[in-house]
């Protein structure tokens, strides 16, 4: 299998002990994320899960500064985070939104001074980098049954609520006639949303695990007409891309011996983008031939 | 604290918070929050990849936000406008990370560029930011009319002559020029904070938009005033505290709105129009 | 309550005595009406006069100030009502085809992941059948015309089979011919499977072939009856308020204020100019 990519891998990538980590960390995340991502495209919710990225790095920069794993502190934030949006409201949708950035803005400034307490602090740089930008490569191996414990909760959350999400997402009216407790999917939403945003903002960092989680759905949306089937190829475009990610940043060590490696996030964000461009371009010929309805224009 | 390399930094603020309340009222109005968020993550990449060829950060700011601005406003017709903002902004993010790993200066460069080194501004950068400021400025006084119009009755504007698309474009290029001249002053991070929380306070106050404009720019001021002093007294990075002033100002108009808001409904039925979806 | 001949249906909706106050303002008073089994009835007033609201009551979605509303004589239990919302908008972009929409309706609320049976599989089938959807059972919801979209709602609705089937403004958007085709599909619904419809609309012309009784609300007060007791001069007069004409041209009906301000119409659209 890896005879024709070969050429691409380097020396000892797969004996490699950090990588190795990388793989099934990312392998898990990417799976985690595709699934909850092909929800929160569905229900236009990619603000609030590029908002709570984002307001995850107050916590995840204080538990840095507290000496612990910046996973817990991300956990802890956006869980907090999707608490307060869950009670500002599902009203406007335009207030929504103005009062999530209003809440990022001040996430990001208390951000802004734990990262700067953890530079002063420990007198190293790594708090920055590794909070924003992830940090896949350096996890130590401590952390990855807690990733995993993590992953399975927000997927199980996800699959339980499986078809009162699609309903909630058709129309809010129709879900609640038909029994569905509106607010508690809201919340278990949030909250599967919340722990798969941390895990990715842990790979691949806080302000780059948007990619993750709707770049790939995005894509697969595109390509297929079945929620099940979306939020499989969600996460196997989301597995591809992050382990074709950890194996360029990996190979950059050898092709670029000067800068010491490219970073992995770069890596992924790049591949899910240029797949998406590529979904965009390749199915739009083919959306007017699928069109199997006769009747007029949408109206 | 009003010394020399100071002085930059309270001029160099003021400015930015001027224009940022300006703007600002404009990005509430037409709800462009995450338009706000993306241009200000483009120029990330555009000011690292500057920093990486040795070119003037101020260009590769402008350049590539401006080149943010025109992508949002043409992708934005097409696929789903907020999947492709959000995957715009973190692309860009993802190529400043890059070209800054290739840079010597990582981690401080990060940090500045996206919380922003008000301290950092010389006078030789005093002079193109606040040429930009007032351009942006100028602009938007141009147009105020029919951006407005089009802002809120886009229809009725287009009927008019008044093309959103182009207006659309315009904004963005402007919101773009604003991003360029503030980042190196408040960060890429926080200057979405500085655009959108003030002027959002400032409509808790009053319904008269140009009074809210004003309102925006005074508190956009007294936000940044606060903060430089704050950070200095406290030597905490002026980031912390222009977005926590900013929160603390819209959660404070909000306040205000709602107990006024209960003081009128009680002496007298209120005549408030039903919710939607509930008329019949 | 339940059928006391033979012939006599079972009364499936019981509204009595319903008021609706909302934001201080009295939105219904005093509604009273009953529905029985195979009827069609058409719930006629303009928008704002409290369709919608009086829906959403009989659905459970508001608690009325005052009345009770029962179905089937038992307290509400949602599986007995089928509702087709007004309003749907369904993104392109959104993976669900036409009949994964019908099938949510049997269990859509239901945790956990969906078990594929063959019997399910054609349960929706059948139902997709019904409507005359068949054609794009395989397509995207988002993709599909409103008079599509429409039908993959009402079949969504029925497939629990329920005993009364609610629809809020379902012909508002639909060119003519997708309304007569809406129409003779919930009237045909009724009569086959002895389904209590209600809809909900402001232009009673296109229901005067099948309605069975009508049930007229203005000014938050309701008149029910067949349509020749309750669509007279006298009757909406007294309903009003205001002095009003019920003018027959052709087959359809139209409903016009007296003197007053601006003429208050119902019926053939905007102006009396369209006549058919």
């Amino acid at each position: 299998m890896t005879g024709f990519l070969s050429p691409l891998i380097e020396p000892g990538f797969f004996a490699n002990a950090p990588v190795q980590t990388a793989l099934l960390v990312g392998g898990i995340v990417a799976v985690v994320s595709g699934v909850v991502g092909t929800f929160t495209v569905m229900r236009g919710q990619s603000f609030a899960g590029h908002s709570l990225a984002d307001i995850g790095t107050a916590g995840g920069s204080a538990a840095f500064l507290l000496g612990i794993s910046p996973l817990f502190g991300f956990v802890a934030m956006n869980l907090l985070a999707a608490g307060v949006m869950e009670s500002i409201g599902i009203r406007r949708p335009r207030g929504r939104d103005l009062a999530t950035g209003i809440v990022l803005g001040g996430a990001l400034g208390i951000a802004a001074l734990f990262l700067y307490l953890d530079t002063t602090a420990s007198s190293t740089t790594g708090a920055t980098i590794n909070v924003l930008f992830g940090s896949i490569f350096t996890l130590p191996s401590s952390l990855v049954p807690f990733i995993g414990v993590f992953s399975v909760v927000a997927l199980a959350l996800v699959l339980a609520m499986y078809r009162p999400l699609i309903l909630t997402s058709i129309s809010s009216d129709l879900a609640k006639a038909q029994g569905v407790p509106i607010r508690l999917v809201g919340i278990v939403y949030l909250v599967a949303l919340a722990v798969a945003v941390s895990l990715s903002a842990v790979a691949i960092g806080a302000i780059l695990s948007t990619a993750l989680l709707i770049g790939p759905a995005a894509t697969a949306l595109r390509i297929t007409n079945r929620t099940g089937y979306a939020a499989l190829i969600a996460a196997a475009i989301g597995v591809v891309a992050t382990w074709l990610g950890v194996l360029l940043a990996y190979d950059s060590y050898y092709w670029f011996p000067t800068g010491g490696g490219w970073p992995v996030s770069f890596f992924v964000v790049t591949v899910v983008f240029l797949v998406y461009l590529l979904s965009q371009v390749r199915v739009r010929p083919r959306a007017g031939a699928r069109r199997e309805s006769t009747a007029a224009e949408t109206g | 604290m009003f010394s020399g390399l100071m002085l930059n930094a309270w001029e160099s603020a003021s400015i930015v918070a001027i224009v940022a309340g300006v703007v600002g009222f404009f990005i509430v109005l037409r709800g462009s929050a995450f338009a706000a968020h993306a241009l200000p993550n483009g120029a990330f990449a555009g000011a690292a990849g500057a920093s990486l060829i040795g070119v003037d950060a101020i260009a590769g700011l402008a350049v590539f936000s401006i080149l943010g601005a025109l992508t949002i406003a043409g992708l934005g017709r097409r696929a789903r406008h907020d999947v492709a903002t959000a995957l715009v902004i973190v692309v860009m993010l993802g190529l400043g990370s890059l070209f800054l790993s290739m840079t010597t200066e990582y981690a401080p460069e990060i940090y500045s560029l996206l919380f922003g080194e008000v301290l950092g501004v010389s006078s030789s950068e005093l002079a193109p930011i606040a040429a930009i400021g007032v351009v942006c400025v100028a602009a938007i006084l141009l147009i105020y009319r029919p951006l407005m119009f089009s802002s809120v009755m886009p229809d009725v504007a287009e009927a008019r002559g008044i093309r959103s698309g182009r207006m659309e474009v315009a904004f963005l290029v402007v919101v773009a020029l604003t991003t360029t001249m503030a980042v190196p002053v408040v960060g890429a991070l926080l200057i979405f904070s500085l655009l959108i929380s003030p002027a959002a306070a400032a409509r808790s106050f009053t319904s008269k938009p140009l009074t809210a404009m004003g309102l925006s720019v005074l508190i956009a001021l007294g936000t940044v005033w606060s903060a430089i002093a704050l950070s200095y007294l406290s030597n905490l990075p002026i980031g912390f505290f222009v977005g926590s002033i900013g929160a603390a100002t819209y959660a404070a108009g909000r306040g205000w709105a709602t107990w006024r808001r209960n003081r009128r409904a009680s002496p007298r039925p209120s005549s408030q129009a039903l919710q939607p979806g509930v008329a019949g | 309550m339940q059928a006391d001949s033979a012939t006599e249906p079972a009364e499936v909706l019981a509204v009595d005595g319903v008021s609706v106050t909302l934001s201080g303002r009295e939105i219904l008073r005093d509604v009273t009406f009953h529905i029985h089994a195979g009827e069609f009835t058409g719930l006629i007033g303009s928008n704002g006069a409290g369709k919608t609201t009086l829906l959403r009551v009989i659905l459970g979605l508001i608690t009325p100030s005052a009345g009770t509303v029962r179905v089937e004589s038992e307290s509400r239990r949602r599986p007995l009502i089928g509702y087709v919302p007004q309003r749907i908008t369904l993104d392109p972009d959104m993976p669900l085809r036409a009949r994964d929409l019908v099938g949510l309706g049997i269990d859509g609320q239901r945790f956990g992941l969906p078990w594929p049976s063959s019997a399910r599989h054609r349960l929706i089938d059948e139902m997709l059948e019904s409507v005359d959807a068949t054609r794009f059972a395989e397509s995207r919801v988002g993709n599909l015309s409103g008079g599509e979209q429409q039908r993959i709602l009402i079949a969504h609705a029925l497939i629990s089979r329920p005993r009364l089937l609610l629809l809020d403004e379902p012909l508002a958007n639909l060119d003519i011919g997708s309304e007569q085709e809406v129409v003779a599909l919930l009237s045909r619904i009724a009569k086959q499977q002895r389904i209590a419809v209600l809809i909900s609309t402001h232009d009673m012309n296109p229901l005067l072939p099948v309605m069975d009784r009508i049930v007229y609300v203005a000014n938050g007060r309701i008149a029910t009856g067949t349509t020749d007791e309750v669509v007279s001069s006298e009757s909406l007069t007294k309903l009003y308020g205001v002095h009003v004409d019920v003018i027959h041209v052709h087959d359809r009906i139209l409903v016009v204020a007296g003197r007053r301000d601006a003429p208050l119409q119902h019926g053939g659209g905007e102006s009396i100019v369209e006549v058919v």
